[in-house]
């Protein structure tokens, strides 16, 4: 008997809770370490960029006002989701990153620890960096920290998995939603994650994965006047500066690259690059000024 | 409307400010000159005096000011907490005891009524300083982990609104957290920040922990792209704010910018109407609406317009505009002949798209730089005075029906600062500033500011928080 053909899979984009190929219809080789074929990733055009853009937007309402309690079950569930296919994930990562099968097993287990890491930050945040003002008047003060809005991630380059993870995580744990860029070398990770992200309850929009050539996907979305924000893990010296440029011209808020360990426990500073402080003031009146009392 | 009694002058003596005639640069603890031998001319904005001549750094000064400033930082961050902390709560104390001759100082050289530097500025200068003072040994507790450091040495730019207020917020938290300072002050108003070097040779400060360098825009621009400046703070227009965000793109500054504003002042139909009025009084009149976070949309809810509007109008008729140095003055001067005609080309432009245009009788001084107290009826969203910041007297008043569209004009700027809210229902104040994107909102009052309260923009208006704890972020390695 002869050994069974497999099927292969397709990878699509991940935009608005759907599944498109790209709009320019154009694909790229994508090769494990070794430059043997894996599959053809989606190579996304500046028009996929500004369709994610939309559904980034449109989805940020929804999310940003979900409970706390709420996105952190989502992202708990998110983790539940990719137990159950570690399998798949293993194999990808160890294709993408050239790692035995126990490396890449350890790079998926620590990033889906990192999922349940955040889930248990969405409803504990505000606490840690919000709180009441001691003000010298009359007045009761509140400052909480609201999400950005519509976050471009570039997802680190060299790990596929655990550290697109660990900067597409705390992006959302927050309530902004987020237009990732896959690992241009290694997209294939990324575009499966999003097929868990689609089954774990997670809103449409709320994360749109596109592949392709990084800086060309990643040109127009600085520029693009209806995002916030910009995290650039992924790019290089260069394409940073050139990027962070190009978000000034609507203040985005920029996360320059820093050489990061994704194997330790991250701090909260990832979740707190992309938050507003907002402070509310209401007068109290002066209970008891004159002796009154109540 | 005419009063039976009129008020009789009061003013404030300027004795007790004694101007020299000239200053220089104050680097490395010392009064210098300009490399180059420039200097400028301040004027007082209310009567077009000149009050001293000003030396006017040029690149050279700011590369000899951020030398001292590096090397007095090495010094200054080994300090103990404890130490920085005492230096801060003595100029803390400086400023209380010299606060009726800076008050006077600032009325002289900004244009501001004596009543707003005296009662608003000066307190608030103090308590910066005051709270920051007692950060410096605490930030072991201040929510960034175990040690943090400070960066280096900050550049900061400061704008002529509220000169020394301003510098306050600047170089409390930065020296509290151990960073050396070299500020720019602004052009039209930098005699308080040359006075406030006196402090801190009162105040024993080390040499070098405190630079001052007057001039224009182009030392403020040689001071961001210094290669040794480690962190960068603006506080200024919204335009100047993108051009420096792109000076310090692919460095390893860190920065933060306070920017422009547009804020809506949102008024809903069961207000209470006499508080909501004094409220939108002091949120577009207060420093002649010279403040990034002025309530200069009123956007206030269709059924209550007529009434509002009569109230309002006879207010406005109350505002006295004159000598600023006169303790009856609410409205002073415009800070300077530029800026007023800033306002006058705005409003005009306002009138031109059809805008209706209403200030109540009001006679404006023969020298000095002046603008009686505007507002605009029938503006729509579109309009340029709907959309642009003025940064002067001027008022759009906008209507709504539903909180809804309330919350959606609001949201209708490309700024993000402040918002005002007035209503008596406990439950729509939360839920519309839960919509609200600024980030600053005051419920039933406005324009109030607290070292201990966090202050600062979304969007357009720039990024990072000054005040509280969350003032601490932008001098720290986090």
């Amino acid at each position: 008997m002869s050994d069974r053909l497999s099927v292969f899979k397709t990878y699509k984009l991940y935009v608005g809770g759907k599944f498109p190929r790209s709009e320019s219809g154009r694909v790229y080789e994508v090769t494990d370490s070794k430059g043997n074929w894996l599959a053809n990733a989606p190579q996304s055009s500046r028009k996929d960029a500004r369709d994610a853009v939309v559904a980034a937007r449109k989805a940020f309402g929804g999310w940003a006002g979900a409970t706390a309690y709420n996105r952190g079950q989502i992202l708990y569930r998110i983790a539940e989701m990719l137990e159950g296919r570690k399998a798949q994930f293993v194999r990808e990562v160890a294709d993408a990153e050239g790692l035995s099968k126990s490396k890449a097993a350890d790079q998926v287990d620590a990033a889906i620890d990192r999922w349940v890491w955040y889930a248990g930050w969405t409803d504990k945040i505000a606490q840690v960096i919000g709180g009441a003002n001691p003000v010298a008047g009359p007045y009761f003060n509140l400052s909480s920290p609201e999400p950005t809005g519509v976050v471009v991630v570039l997802a680190p380059q060299e790990s596929s998995f655990l550290g697109l993870v660990s900067v597409v995580a705390p992006v959302i744990a927050t309530g902004n939603t987020a237009i990732v860029i896959a690992s241009e070398k290694s997209p294939l990770p990324a575009l499966s994650l999003g097929e868990v992200l689609a089954t774990s309850d997670l809103p449409g929009g709320v994360v749109n994965v596109l592949s392709g050539r990084t800086a060309e996907i990643a040109a127009p979305l600085a520029a693009h006047q209806d995002v916030n924000a910009i995290d650039l893990a992924g790019a290089d010296d260069v394409l940073a500066k050139e990027l962070e440029i190009a978000a000034a011209d609507n203040l985005k808020r920029v996360l320059r690259p820093q050489p990061v360990d994704y194997a330790t426990v991250p701090g909260i500073d990832r979740m707190t690059a992309f938050l507003e402080t907002k402070t509310v003031w209401h007068p109290t009146g002066s209970l008891g000024a004159s002796g009154s009392s109540y | 409307m005419a009063s039976a009694f009129e008020y009789a002058p009061a003013p404030e003596s300027r004795s007790v400010v004694d101007i020299a005639p000239s200053y220089g640069l104050f680097i490395d603890g010392e009064f210098t000159e300009a490399a180059d031998g420039k200097v400028f001319k301040t004027v007082s904005p209310s009567t077009e005096e000149v009050l001293s001549e000003i030396a006017q750094a040029g690149e050279a000064d700011v590369d000899r000011a951020v030398r001292a400033a590096r090397k007095a930082f090495e010094k200054w961050s080994a300090l103990p907490g404890s130490e920085r902390a005492k230096y801060l709560f003595r100029i803390a104390r400086i400023i209380q005891e010299r606060s009726r001759e800076l008050a006077v100082l600032e009325t002289l050289d900004n244009g501001k009524p004596i009543k707003e530097t005296r009662d608003a500025d000066l307190p608030l200068v103090a308590a910066h300083f005051f709270y920051y003072a007692g950060w410096a040994d605490k930030l072991d507790h201040a929510g960034f982990g175990a040690n943090p450091r400070p960066l280096g040495v900050a550049g900061q730019v400061i704008p002529w609104n509220f000169p020394l207020l301003m510098l306050a917020w600047k170089i409390a938290p930065a020296l509290a957290t151990g960073n050396t300072v070299v500020l720019k002050p602004a052009e039209t108003t930098p005699l308080s920040a040359l006075f406030f070097a006196d402090i801190c040779r009162q105040a024993g400060l080390p040499k070098g922990v405190v630079n001052i360098l007057p001039g224009y825009g182009d030392t403020g621009a040689a001071l961001v792209a210094h290669p040794d400046v480690n962190k960068v703070a603006f506080t200024g227009s919204t335009a100047v704010g993108k051009q420096i965000a792109r000076t310090v793109a692919g460095t390893s500054k860190k920065l933060t910018l306070e920017l422009g504003g547009k804020g809506a002042n949102i008024v809903f139909d069961d207000a209470p109407i006499d508080q909501a009025v004094e409220g939108i009084v002091n949120g577009i009149f207060f420093n002649q609406g010279q403040v990034c976070c002025a309530g200069s949309r009123l956007l206030v809810q269709e059924s209550i317009q007529d009434e509002l509007m009569d109230s309002l109008k006879r207010r406005l008729s109350t505002l006295r505009l004159g000598d600023p140095l006169d303790k009856n003055t609410d409205i002073g001067a415009i800070n300077s002949e530029e800026q007023l005609a800033r306002i006058t080309s705005l409003v005009e432009q306002g009138e031109a798209e059809g805008a209706e245009r209403w200030s109540p009788a009001c006679e404006l001084p023969s020298s000095g730089y002046w603008f009686a107290p505007t507002l605009f009826t029938n503006v729509t969203q579109a309009h340029t005075i709907a959309r642009d910041e003025i940064f002067g007297p001027v008022l759009s008043v906008l209507t709504f029906r539903t909180p809804d569209e309330a919350v959606a004009k609001a949201n209708n700027s490309q700024y993000g600062l402040s918002a005002g809210i007035w209503t008596e229902k406990g439950s729509r104040i939360l839920a519309v500033a839960n919509k609200l994107r600024a980030g600053v909102i005051w419920s039933n009052t406005f324009n109030k500011f607290d070292p201990t309260s966090p202050f600062g923009g979304y969007k357009e208006s720039g990024f990072g928080r000054e005040g509280g704890r969350h003032g601490l972020e932008a001098y720290l390695d986090v």
